[in-house]
């Protein structure tokens, strides 16, 4: 019975996810301005460093490209995942909340939020090799790194990003409870993608990329778990 | 004499930390080179990140608790608890500073565990600035109890598994160094370490329960008002 019970929680979660995914998606792509605000932002984060620079009289190291795409690419998650509630007016808010489980609502958020910092950071490293030069060796595993890191991203900022919208949000608070707590993510994913850079046998990218699928695991279950206390006010 | 059987483990603290200080000055310890004398920091600056441990999980079962149980006292034990490891955290970071200073050469040197421990405290520190930008005191209570939970778990990647992650390092145990185990930390420093890790820690809960009464007293005297 219990049993039975459970299984009908997860397919509702499961219906509504799908829904509310859709619901993200049509959003967005009608009210296209936060969409292309996002990407404009981005485009105009790697002209300014492709011109402070001065890369073509002096170039930059491998290390540097590397640090320089992940900063850039952690900044624009963190302007394009912070507004992923404030959207939402109180109003709208309370009509999900009797409508949808805030599993569902958190779920749905993080998928699409995985969606969008994905398909981001490939437009990203399209524009960002064109000036900057693209100097991976290795590409499964540099793209197997994408989709990692926005899952990692994704997962971390749309948590915080529920708890900085009940405190007033504003920009700053989003910035310092996010930034501490996505350093692990950022460390190992920069890392991961230097070993792609030089082109190291994928083994020895194997303990970053569990550790990294780890904490992805753990910060997701966390989530799912505290998301319905924040939800409830 | 009631007290004094409540009180017995302020009794202990005092009787421990008196003896790691007269004891750790004191007492014998193994000779070993560029160390030499220093290693007496055993005592001070390593319990430092004992204690911050465990005030910081103790803070963390809190904040689980509140969630289920709605009860502020819980809430204001979380914060106060994370106050004190904050405080053990900035000691254990001044002491390794001294401690560095002296043995690699400079206070800095970007040692993982270095860097690990600085992420730690800005993630209680953005933890306290959560709690005072929300005003109405029962989200406080639960939207920094959701966080709380959250930063502990993102903490623990980063003091336990990124450090033996990393390629190098001067901190014993981590980036292929033995750890203290293997060479040093023979009978002579434990006799005193272990006493010391206890009695630092059984301070640190001492302070946050002073600090949890002072807040409940000036609540009562508020609601009186």
């Amino acid at each position: 019975m219990d049993n039975a019970l459970n299984l009908r929680f997860e397919t509702m979660v499961v219906k509504e996810v799908k829904s509310l995914f859709y619901k993200e998606l049509m959003l967005e792509w009608r009210q296209k301005y936060a969409l292309n605000g996002i990407l404009l932002y981005t485009f105009s984060t790697i002209f300014i460093c492709y011109l402070s620079f001065n890369i073509k009289n002096t170039g930059i190291s491998h290390l540097t490209w590397n640090a320089l795409f992940w900063i850039i690419m952690l900044f624009s998650a963190t302007s394009a995942i912070a507004k992923s509630f404030v959207q939402e007016n109180q109003n709208r808010m309370l009509y999900y909340y009797t409508l949808a489980s805030p599993q569902a609502i958190i779920l749905s958020k993080i998928v699409y939020n995985m969606l969008l910092m994905w398909v981001l950071s490939l437009l990203a490293i399209v524009v960002f090799s064109v000036v900057l030069g693209y100097p991976i060796d290795d590409h499964g595993l540099f793209f197997i790194n994408l989709i990692l890191g926005s899952l990692g991203l994704s997962t971390t900022l749309t948590m915080i990003s529920g708890i900085a919208s009940k405190a007033g949000n504003n920009g700053i608070l989003m910035a310092i409870l996010s930034f501490p707590v996505i350093i692990p993510v950022i460390l190992m994913v920069i890392k991961i993608s230097k070993n792609a850079i030089d082109g190291i046998d994928r083994g020895e990218s194997l303990d970053e990329i569990i550790t990294l699928c780890a904490i992805n695991l753990i910060v997701g279950t966390l989530a799912y778990l505290l998301f319905p206390y924040l939800w409830r006010s | 004499m009631s007290d004094i059987k409540k009180s017995w483990w302020k009794w202990l603290a005092i009787g421990l930390v008196a003896y790691t200080i007269v004891g750790g000055m004191l007492l014998e310890v193994p000779r070993l080179v560029i160390l030499n004398e220093s290693i007496r920091n055993l005592y001070f600056h390593v319990t430092m990140w004992f204690g911050m441990i465990v005030l910081l999980t103790a803070s963390m079962v809190y904040s689980i608790r509140y969630l289920s149980k709605q009860d502020m006292s819980l809430d204001i034990k979380a914060v106060e608890f994370a106050n004190a490891g904050v405080l053990f955290g900035l000691l254990g970071m001044t002491t390794g500073m001294l401690w560095a200073t002296y043995t690699w050469g400079e206070p800095w040197s970007g040692d993982p565990k270095q860097n690990s421990s600085a992420i730690a405290l800005l993630i209680y520190m953005a933890y306290l600035v959560l709690r005072n930008s929300l005003n109405d005191e029962q989200q406080r209570a639960r939207i920094s109890a959701v966080y709380n939970i959250f930063a502990f778990a993102a903490m623990i990647p980063l003091l336990f598994i990124l450090p033996r992650l990393a390629d190098s390092s001067l901190h014993p145990g981590n980036g292929g160094n033995p750890g203290f185990n293997y060479y040093d930390l023979d009978n002579k420093l434990r006799m005193v370490f272990y006493p010391a890790v206890i009695g630092w820690t059984l301070l640190g809960v001492w302070v946050a329960s002073l600090r949890v009464r002072i807040k409940e007293v000036s609540l009562k005297l508020i609601d009186n008002r």
